[in-house]
C-alpha cells in the first residue's frame, strides 16, 4: 500500500515538475560517458559520466580549476577528450569540430566581434549557414525583439552598455536555434543588482525558447536561482549532481555543504539510538547530538553534523522542548538588513552561527555582545555526514 | 590546429630565414681569404687587421662615437622634457605647434631634414663639423625619445605624483623621487634609440658635416659606392657583433627583473 | 618658473632646428640660382631696413616650380618614388603578415624571444643591411652562383642596379616597421572572438578573413604608412641597390644639391616632396588617432 502510493506520488510529480532525470525511460540529450581529460600532466577531468536532458537549465559549479570550463569547451568543441567520449542526441561528437556542431556558446568575455554592429553579429552565424536573406532578416529581428535590443541594432559593441553587450551575446549564441547552448561565466561581468535582474531574463528565454542551457559559473547563488539541476564539481570529479534545494537541504559531503551557502559543522561520532536517528558524541562534558540520517552509520563511526545557520534558534533560556541545546554566549553580531547572524562562542571554543529574520522594523535587539544565550535545534534539521 | 601550426611554422622559418641569412653570409665572408667578396679562398681574419691599420676607418669611427654620445645625451634630457611636458604640462601657448614639432620630425624624409639644417648652417654662418652633426642629430633624436618617453608616462598612475605632493615633496622632488625612477627604463631605452640613431644616420650627417668631419656611415657608403669590400664586411661584422651582444644583455636584463619580480610577487602571495 | 623653463628649452631647440630651416627651405626654393656663396639669390639684407624687407620680397618667384613641371625627370622621378613606395609597401605587406601573424600564434613563451628576433635587425646599421644584398644580388653574387650550381639557371641573373634589387632591398630593411605593428594588433585580440567565430559555423579560413584581417586592419594601416612614408624619401637604397634606371626623388634631390649645386632647385623639390608626403601623413595620424580613440 504504501509502495503504490509512492510511485502514485512519482506520477503526479513527472506530469506537474519538469523532471526527466527521475523518469528511467528519458533519452538524454548530452551524455558524458566515462570522460577524461589531461592536459599533459594535468588531469582536468577524471572519469566523469553524466547525463543532462532537453529543456535542461543545468549548472556546472565549482571553484576555479575544478573542470567546469573545460567541461563546457569539450561540448562546443575546442577540447577533446582523452578518454571516453561525449555524445548528443545519441551521436558521437567527438570528431565533429566546432563549426559543425548544433551547439553554441556564449563566451564569458561576451566576444563580440568589434568591427561588426550589433545587427551584424547577431546575423554572424546565419550567414554561415547561407540562410535566404528574407528569413536572416527576420530571424535577426527576433532575436533582437527577444532581447530587447531593438533600438541598438545599429550600434557597435563598443557603443553599448555591459548588460547591453551580454544580450546582444545571448542573442547571438541563439540565433542558430542550436540543440544545446552553453553559457560561461554570462553574468561574471555585470554588477550585482543587474545580474539578480538578467537571472531571471535568462530563465524566462530559456523557458520561451525550449532550448538546453548548460551555465558554468562559480556564482552559487546564480546556478541556485537559474538551475533546474546544479552539478557541484570538485578537481575533476562531480561531488553532487541534484536540484537546488536538494543540493541545499541534502548535501552528500561536508564538500558539497560548505561549498553551497553558510553552514555550521561539527565534528563527532555516532551511535544509533533510534530507526534512522543517531546520537552524536562531540565534545568533553557536553550532553550528546541527536540527528536523523537515512544513511546508516555504525556505532562509533566519525561524521560531521552540518547545520545551516537559519535552522538553528537562538533564546535567552534554553527552550523546554528542544532535542538539541547548547549554551554559550554572543561573540559577533552581524546585521545584514534582512536578518541578522550572530556568532555564537560555545565553552570549548566552537563558534556556531545562528541566524534570525528581522522581520520587524523597530525591534529592541534582543542579544548583545557577550550575553549567554541558548542554541537549539531539532533533530531533523541538521544533515548528519560521514567523514 | 596542425594545419594551422604548420603554416605557421614555415612562415616563420622563411621569415627569419630571410631577416637573418643575408647578415650570416655577410658574417662568415669576412673571413674570407680572397680579396674578392663573393669567392671563398679560405678562412683568414687579415681583413680584421687590416681594418685596425685604416686610419680613415678609425677616424670616422671615433668621429661617429663621439657624435652619437653627445647627441643622445642631449636628445635624452630634451626629448624627455618635451615628453613630460607634453603629458603632464597642462595647456600653454602653442601647445599644437609644439607637439606638431615633435611628431613632424618622425616622418620628414631625411634628405629634406639634412638639407633644411645645412641651410640654416650656412645661413647663421657655423662652419660644418662635428658640432653641426650633434646638433642635427640631437634634433631628430628627441623627438623619438619623447615618443618613447611619453607613451611610458601615458600608462603611468598619475596619483604617485599626487602622493608624493601629499606627502610633502616639492614638484621637482617629485619628480626626481618618483616619476624619473619609474620612467628611467623609457628614459634609457630613448638613449639606446638616439644613441643607435646617430650611429646609423648617413644622409643627415652627409648634409651637415664639413670636411673635417667624416663619420663612419659616411666613410662606409663612399666606400660600397665603388663595390663589394672585405674591409667593409669585417666592419659589418663587428658592428653586427656589438648590437647582437648590446641587445642579447638588454633582454636577458629585462627578463631577470621580470623573473625577480614575479617570483618576488608569488613569494608575497604565499606570506599572505 | 621651472615649469615654464621645462616648456621653453625643447621648444625654443625645435624651433630654432626644426621649423625656422624648413622656412629657409621655403625661402631659397623661391629664389634664383646664382654663381656666389651662398649660390642664390635674393638674400635679406635688413641694414637696408624696410625697403630692403619689400626688395627681397619682389625678388620671389616660383620659377623653380615652373621648372620642375617642365623638365620631366623631377615629375617622373616623383611618381616613379611613389610607385616605388606603394608596390614595395603591397610587397612588405605579404611577407611581413604571416610572419606576424606566426609570431602572435605561437607559444607566450617564445613570444619575447621572436620579437627579439625582430627588432636586431632595426638596431643594426640600416647601411650594412642594404650592403649585405649587394654581394647576395650581384652578378657573381651569392645567388647567382647558388641557382647556376643548382642548374635552374644557365646564365647570371641581372638583379642588382635594377627596380627588382630596389624592392627587395626595401622589404628587407623595412619588414620590422609591417611586423611590428601587424603584431601588437594580432597578440592584442582576444582568441575567444574567433573561437566565437567557429562555434557560430566558420572554417578557419572564414574566421581569419572575417574576423582576424578586419581587426588586424589598424596594424596593417599603421604598418603599410611606417613603411610607405620614409620610402617615398628613399635615399641609401635607390643609390646602391637601384640603377641608372631606378628614378627616386630622395636620390634625385641628393644629386641636385651635391652634383649640380643648385640650391633653389634642390629646394624646390623638397618642398613639393612634402607636399606629396602630407597626404599619407595625415591619414596615417587619422589612423592613428582614432586607433588610440577605440583603445579608451
Amino acid at each position: 500500500m504504501l509502495f503504490q502510493s509512492d510511485c502514485l506520488m512519482g506520477a503526479v510529480l513527472n506530469t506537474t515538475v519538469f523532471a526527466p532525470w527521475e523518469d528511467p525511460q528519458a533519452k538524454p540529450l548530452i551524455q558524458f560517458q566515462n570522460v577524461t581529460k589531461r592536459f599533459g600532466g594535468f588531469t582536468a577531468i577524471d572519469n566523469l559520466s553524466l547525463d543532462i536532458f532537453e529543456k535542461e537549465f543545468f549548472a556546472l559549479l565549482g571553484p576555479s580549476g575544478c573542470g567546469k570550463t573545460t567541461m563546457m569547451r569539450m561540448l562546443a568543441g575546442f577540447e577533446k577528450p582523452t578518454e571516453g567520449h561525449i555524445m548528443l542526441g545519441g551521436q558521437d561528437i567527438d570528431p565533429i569540430p566546432p563549426n559543425k556542431r548544433a551547439v553554441n556558446m556564449m563566451f564569458q568575455s561576451y566576444a563580440l566581434f568589434p568591427h561588426l554592429s550589433i545587427w551584424d553579429n547577431i546575423a554572424f552565424g546565419l550567414r554561415r549557414d547561407n540562410m535566404p536573406k528574407h528569413d536572416l532578416q527576420d530571424r535577426v529581428e527576433e532575436m533582437l525583439r527577444l532581447t530587447r535590443l531593438e533600438q541598438f541594432a545599429r550600434r557597435k559593441p563598443h557603443q553599448i552598455s555591459g548588460g547591453q553587450r551580454q544580450r546582444v551575446a545571448l542573442a547571438r549564441s541563439l540565433a542558430k536555434a542550436p540543440k544545446l547552448l552553453l553559457l560561461d561565466e554570462p553574468l561574471g561581468a555585470l554588477d550585482k543588482k543587474l545580474r539578480q535582474d538578467t537571472q531571471f531574463e535568462l530563465m524566462d528565454i530559456q523557458e520561451k525558447t525550449g532550448t538546453t542551457f548548460v551555465i558554468v559559473t562559480h556564482d552559487q547563488e546564480e546556478a541556485m536561482t537559474v538551475a533546474s539541476r546544479v552539478a557541484v564539481m570538485d578537481q575533476g570529479k562531480l561531488m553532487q549532481v541534484a536540484t537546488p534545494d536538494r543540493i541545499y537541504e541534502n548535501p552528500n559531503s561536508v564538500y558539497v555543504a560548505d561549498f553551497i551557502g553558510d553552514v555550521n559543522i561539527i565534528e563527532g561520532r555516532a551511535s544509533a539510538n533510534g530507526e534512522d536517528s543517531y546520537q552524536i558524541d562531540w565534545a568533553e562534558g557536553q550532553s550528546p547530538l541527536t540527528a536523523t540520517s537515512a544513511n546508516g552509520f555504525s556505532n562509533g563511526q566519525a561524521c560531521h553534523i552540518a547545520i545551516r545557520p537559519e535552522k538553528v534558534t537562538i533564546s535567552a533560556d534554553r527552550p523546554a522542548d528542544a532535542i538539541n541545546a547548547v549554551q554559550g554566549k554572543v561573540h559577533d553580531i552581524a546585521y545584514l538588513g534582512n536578518l541578522s547572524t550572530y556568532h555564537v562562542e560555545l565553552p570549548n571554543g566552537t563558534i556556531i552561527k545562528a541566524q534570525t529574520a528581522n522581520t520587524r522594523r523597530i525591534s529592541r535587539r534582543s542579544f548583545t555582545w557577550e550575553d549567554p544565550v541558548w542554541l537549539s535545534w531539532t533533530a531533523t534539521a541538521a544533515v548528519l555526514l560521514a567523514s | 590546429m596542425s594545419r594551422l601550426s604548420w603554416f605557421n611554422t614555415v612562415s616563420l622559418t622563411l621569415g627569419f630565414a630571410f631577416l637573418y641569412i643575408p647578415m650570416i653570409i655577410l658574417i662568415i665572408f669576412s673571413f674570407n681569404e680572397s680579396k674578392l667578396v663573393t669567392v671563398w679562398a679560405g678562412f683568414s681574419t687579415k681583413w680584421y687587421g687590416e681594418l685596425f691599420q685604416n686610419e680613415q676607418i678609425l677616424d670616422a669611427a671615433w668621429v661617429t662615437l663621439r657624435v652619437a654620445v653627445f647627441s643622445s645625451t642631449i636628445a635624452t634630457i630634451l626629448g624627455t622634457a618635451a615628453a613630460y611636458v607634453l603629458v603632464r604640462g597642462g595647456r600653454f601657448l602653442g601647445r599644437t605647434l609644439f607637439s606638431g614639432m615633435i611628431y613632424a620630425p618622425l616622418v620628414m624624409p631625411e634628405v629634406i631634414t639634412g638639407l633644411s639644417l645645412l641651410l640654416l648652417f650656412i645661413g647663421i654662418g657655423l662652419d660644418r663639423g662635428i658640432l653641426t652633426i650633434v646638433l642635427a642629430h640631437t634634433t631628430f633624436s628627441m623627438c623619438f625619445v619623447s615618443v618613447v618617453v611619453s607613451s611610458r608616462l601615458v600608462t603611468f598612475d598619475q596619483s604617485l605624483e599626487e602622493a608624493a605632493l601629499d606627502l610633502g615633496c616639492s614638484p621637482a622632488q617629485a619628480f626626481r623621487l618618483v616619476t624619473l625612477p619609474i620612467i628611467a627604463p623609457a628614459v634609457i631605452s630613448g638613449w639606446l634609440l638616439a644613441f643607435t640613431l646617430s650611429l646609423d644616420d648617413l644622409v643627415i650627417a652627409s648634409f651637415t658635416s664639413g670636411p673635417s668631419a667624416t663619420t663612419l656611415p659616411m666613410r662606409i657608403f663612399s666606400s660600397v659606392r665603388l663595390g663589394l669590400s672585405p674591409e667593409i664586411n669585417a666592419l659589418s661584422t663587428i658592428m653586427i657583433a656589438v648590437v647582437t651582444i648590446g641587445v642579447i644583455i638588454a633582454s636577458l636584463v629585462t627578463k631577470r627583473a621580470m623573473m625577480r619580480q614575479r617570483q618576488d610577487e608569488m613569494a608575497a602571495a604565499r606570506t599572505e | 618658473m621651472r615649469r615654464a623653463f621645462l616648456i621653453a628649452v625643447p621648444y625654443v631647440w625645435l624651433l630654432a632646428l626644426f621649423l625656422v630651416p624648413f622656412f629657409i627651405v621655403l625661402k631659397i626654393s623661391l629664389s634664383d640660382t646664382e654663381l656666389a656663396i651662398p649660390p642664390y639669390t635674393p638674400t635679406l639684407d635688413l641694414s637696408q631696413g624696410w625697403a630692403g624687407i619689400k626688395e627681397f620680397f619682389s625678388q620671389l618667384d616660383f620659377e623653380n616650380f615652373v621648372w620642375l613641371t617642365e623638365d620631366d625627370l623631377y615629375w617622373k622621378a616623383y611618381l616613379s618614388s611613389v610607385k616605388i613606395a606603394v608596390i614595395s609597401t603591397f610587397l612588405t605587406l605579404l611577407v611581413g603578415y604571416p610572419i606576424a601573424y606566426g609570431m602572435a600564434r605561437a607559444p607566450a613563451e617564445w613570444r619575447p624571444t621572436l620579437m627579439m628576433l625582430v627588432i636586431l635587425p632595426f638596431w643594426t646599421s640600416f647601411l650594412i643591411r642594404v650592403y649585405a644584398w649587394m654581394g647576395i644580388l650581384s652578378n657573381e653574387g651569392y645567388l647567382n652562383q647558388f641557382l647556376l650550381w643548382t642548374g635552374i639557371i644557365s646564365t647570371p641573373l641581372v638583379i642588382l642596379n635594377t627596380n627588382t634589387a630596389v624592392y627587395i632591398g626595401i622589404v628587407y630593411t623595412y619588414l620590422p616597421f609591417m611586423i611590428l605593428p601587424i603584431y601588437s594588433s594580432l597578440e592584442r585580440m582576444d582568441g575567444s572572438l574567433i573561437e566565437a567565430a567557429e562555434d557560430l559555423g566558420c572554417s578557419r579560413l572564414q574566421a581569419f578573413w572575417l574576423v582576424t584581417v578586419p581587426l588586424s586592419r589598424p596594424g596593417i594601416i599603421a604598418g603599410c604608412f611606417l613603411v610607405m612614408i620614409p620610402v617615398i624619401g628613399e635615399f641609401v637604397i635607390p643609390s646602391l641597390l637601384g640603377g641608372s634606371g631606378t628614378l627616386m626623388i630622395g636620390k634625385v634631390l641628393w644629386e641636385e644639391f651635391f652634383s649640380n649645386r643648385d640650391w633653389p632647385v634642390a629646394s624646390a623639390v623638397a618642398v613639393v616632396l612634402l607636399l606629396i608626403l602630407v597626404i599619407p601623413i595625415v591619414l596615417f595620424q587619422r589612423n592613428q588617432q582614432k586607433q588610440t580613440e577605440a583603445e579608451q
